[in-house]
């Protein structure tokens, strides 16, 4: 069944004068398609120029998270048909435009390379896999389902208004690696993660958890990471 | 225009599993960039769903020979043995290297990598389905590719992202370099390097149905193939059986690894009458072909072209862990529950087996005698080896990636001592220039989103699984006059910042250039094997097809070439399951 919506898209082309401006596209969509397709569409057939980010189109890239309707939101998982027939779509706040709905991401990636983002083992490999139990690697199985999107950490309001607060995302890849039993530097990423602008700003605001298109408890993870960094000693405030 | 040079010894196009493979196996012995058009973990690797194989052995008895024997008997006998037997005895190795990695593989409940079966994977040479596929629930690529970019994020590899490549410069018989756009602010970037690694993925978006991501245009395999160097069969591409109708979503393989069923509008399990042994784990070919015959013999559901994927007796607890992106992806897109309703699914474009011809070192091949480019390297989907022949067994392409993405990194290493830089020259990079303000300035009537929707339509109707004469000289026909479309392309974006319409047209035309490869490839084989069936010519013929086609664009059109198959171990045979 097709249906007409309007999409009103907040616009940003900085090379045009003036560089911000709303625009609005009246265009007929289908049950199964979503805000990802209507913006297609309308770069097809109505203005080529109008930009946002895009790749796998089926919710695992993280590419084309942008605000639609108020909420953060990946367009290519957000059917039409579950919106008002008035759609309003602005890029992700808080973060630099860099033209219509791309974003400068470069803020929110730096925010990851501070925990150590990778799985830190010196001792000597085994000849097989290293044995990690089943309830063990259910630890961090959420965790593991992330695709940095951004749209936990710019929908935080403590990220709003400090900009050097880490962040939920990047709190998220540090309780991967630090509750993988496989990984040996828990107390390098809690030093990194304890001090003035890591997990004790989270104020349990839910915001990350409410508009994660993976649906992972952030703020769950955050309090595991409190309670662990009050066990080990690292009260926060030093660094 | 701004441009920028760099040099680095290594440069490798794609940060894909093989891209970011390759990487670490360079970093320690030069210096390496990394491209990506994308950011690296948007990369197509990471909709990977069902797993890795390997012969580990952790849930029940398994060898690589029986991998390489499944293997070769599922490329329809057009694999190179060499190369498989490589890949299969390298795969132990491999996985267990991943897991060292950091890669969150699913257990056992001893604690080792858990392995589900897969299609066309079997023990003792086809006598029954094998648990190989080592998996990370049903996102094994999104697993395996964050391990691997956190590899080269540790080791230092410099990441270019969101650079797009404009071109791979060869010329003297070597890699120069390439010239790349810089998305963010439209500035063109030169990287002369020794050594070029193609790692650049797949092109299924050329197909109206796909898997494939809008990021997967193949233009990197265009851009060497319009400079004279060969794409190898590139007739045989695969469409997976189950893709979400309507959509083209993929529904991994492991969903019928873990006991789901695909069923008509009879309620029939239709898979007993093609493959009696192994039923609905025969190899994608066979399975996409038995779909949409029930479809055009009438027994889609209610008469339409779908049929169904069963999980409804799978017990509710393996969704729930080891399948829960599938079962949110129905929720999600169908808004069924797999747990309470069947699945509508059908075949979708999903991964090229031929591509840009290398040897077992990674080595690109300019001919069928073997010989090399100098400097240029290949790996991952956009090569062939060819280890997948002429059809790819589910969670062979994941191995592939890292396998060959080593091998091609560690010759491209070895070789940098000797080599010498190149070097991109003036007239090469103003025919960059020149193209880009060519389709800035142009004022013609055709849209870029036109021409490639029928391109893809029309690759769709007349190209994908079942294939016959008339239709493919048609089609040929068809290409012609879309890339007479072309010449008459305008776009509305003139700017220079992220300017997407632009690279979309470039796209484009490369995707243009394959689907005349791949028309060509697919009318010139008169014979159905693995991926390409012919319904003029329904048989297997290997008294006369029993041979690779290399593809040449040359002043007159296609011309094609033939590289006998490696075969080492295993001879020909019927192909049963």
């Amino acid at each position: 069944m097709e249906k007409y919506y309007t999409f009103r898209i907040k616009r940003y082309l900085p090379e045009e004068n003036p560089s911000e401006r709303w625009d609005e596209f009246r265009i007929k969509l289908n049950s199964m398609e979503r805000v990802l397709d209507g913006l297609v569409k309308i770069k097809e057939t109505k203005d080529g120029t109008l930009t946002f980010r895009k790749s796998c189109a089926h919710g695992v890239c993280g590419s084309c998270a942008m605000k639609i309707n108020g909420k953060n939101k990946l367009a290519c998982q957000s059917l039409v048909k579950d919106l008002p027939e008035l759609i309003v779509i602005e890029p992700l706040p808080s973060l630099p435009v860099i033209k219509d709905l791309v974003v400068d991401m470069t803020m929110f990636f730096e925010k990851n390379d501070k925990v150590l983002p990778y799985l830190i083992n010196e001792e000597p490999p085994p000849e097989r896999e290293r044995i990690q139990s089943p309830q063990d690697q259910h630890k961090i199985l959420e965790s593991i389902t992330c695709i940095m999107c951004g749209s936990c950490t710019t929908s935080c309001p403590v990220f709003w208004a400090n900009k050097n607060y880490l962040g939920p995302s990047a709190l998220l890849k540090a309780f991967r690696f630090i509750f993988d039993t496989r990984d040996r530097a828990t107390d390098e990423r809690l030093a990194r993660i304890t001090g003035e602008n890591g997990i004790w700003r989270c104020h349990s605001i839910f915001n990350c958890v409410e508009v994660c298109p993976k649906e992972i408890d952030v703020t769950k993870h955050i309090l595991k990471l409190k309670r662990l960094a009050v066990k080990k000693g690292f009260t926060g405030g030093e660094k | 225009m701004e441009i920028s040079k760099h040099y680095f010894d290594t440069v490798i196009i794609g940060s894909g599993l093989a891209g970011c493979r390759a990487a670490i196996e360079c970093i320690g012995n030069g210096s390496v960039a990394v491209l990506s058009k994308l950011y690296p973990t948007r990369s197509h690797s990471t909709a990977a769903q069902g797993g890795i194989g390997a012969a580990l052995g952790n849930e029940e008895e398994d060898s690589p020979e029986w991998h390489t024997y499944d293997t070769v008997k599922g490329s329809d006998f057009l694999g190179d043995q060499d190369a498989i037997e490589i890949m299969c005895y390298d795969a132990i190795p491999t996985i267990i290297e991943l897991e060292h990695m950091g890669v969150p593989f699913s257990r056992t409940p001893e604690g080792k990598i858990a392995q589900r079966r897969f299609g066309g994977h079997t023990r003792e040479f086809g006598k029954a389905p094998v648990r190989r596929a080592c998996y990370s629930a049903d996102r094994t690529g999104h697993a395996v590719l964050f391990a691997l970019y956190e590899q080269c994020q540790l080791k230092g590899v410099k990441f270019f992202q969101e650079f797009q490549v404009l071109d791979i410069v060869v010329e003297n018989e070597a890699v120069q370099g390439i010239i790349a756009i810089n998305i963010k602010d439209g500035s063109i970037h030169v990287f002369e390097a020794k050594a070029v690694i193609v790692a650049s993925g797949g092109y299924g978006k050329i197909f109206k149905v796909t898997s494939n991501a809008y990021a997967s245009t193949g233009e990197c395999l265009s851009m060497l193939f319009r400079q004279g160097l060969p794409l190898e069969d590139m007739e045989f591409f695969q469409f997976h059986p189950t893709g979400l109708y309507g959509l083209g979503i993929l529904i991994t393989e492991g969903a019928r690894g873990e006991g789901g069923i695909l069923i008509n509008s009879k309620g029939e399990r239709f898979m007993e009458r093609y493959a009696p042994t192994i039923k609905d784990l025969a190899p994608r070919d066979m399975v996409s072909r038995a779909i949409l015959t029930e479809i055009r013999e009438g027994r889609g559901i209610d008469g339409k072209d779908y049929v169904y994927l069963d999980l409804r007796h799978v017990d509710k607890k393996i969704l729930e862990e080891r399948l829960p992106e599938i079962t949110t992806f129905c929720k999600i897109y169908m808004g069924i529950d797999p747990s309470e309703a069947p699945i509508p699914i059908v075949p979708t474009a999903h991964y090229a087996m031929g591509g840009i011809p290398t040897d077992i070192d990674g080595r690109v091949l300019k001919d069928v005698d073997g010989s090399t480019v100098y400097g240029l390297y290949a790996a991952g989907e956009c090569a062939c080896v060819s280890v997948h022949g002429a059809n790819r067994l589910g969670c062979n392409s994941l191995l592939d990636t890292v396998v060959f993405g080593r091998r091609a990194g560690k010759s491209a290493s070895s070789n940098l001592r000797t080599a010498t830089k190149g070097r991109v020259t003036k007239e090469r990079i103003q025919i960059i220039v020149d193209c880009i303000n060519m389709i800035k300035n142009s004022n013609g009537r055709e849209s870029v989103g036109s021409v490639r929707k029928d391109l893809q339509t029309a690759m769709m109707d007349k190209c994908s699984v079942f294939r016959i004469e008339e239709e493919l000289k048609t089609l040929l026909e068809e290409i012609k006059q879309l890339k007479e479309r072309y010449k008459e392309i305008s776009i509305k974006d003139k700017s220079n910042r992220f300017n997407t319409e632009l690279l979309d047209a470039l796209e484009l035309g490369h995707m243009l250039t394959l689907a005349e490869a791949i028309t060509a490839s697919a009318l010139q084989r008169t014979e159905s094997r693995g991926a390409h069936y012919r319904e003029d010519y329904p048989e297997r013929d290997d008294e006369n097809w029993l041979k690779h086609t290399f593809a040449f664009l040359t002043d007159k059109g296609i011309n094609f070439k033939f590289k006998p198959v490696k075969i080492t171990r295993f001879k020909p045979e019927e192909r049963k399951y």
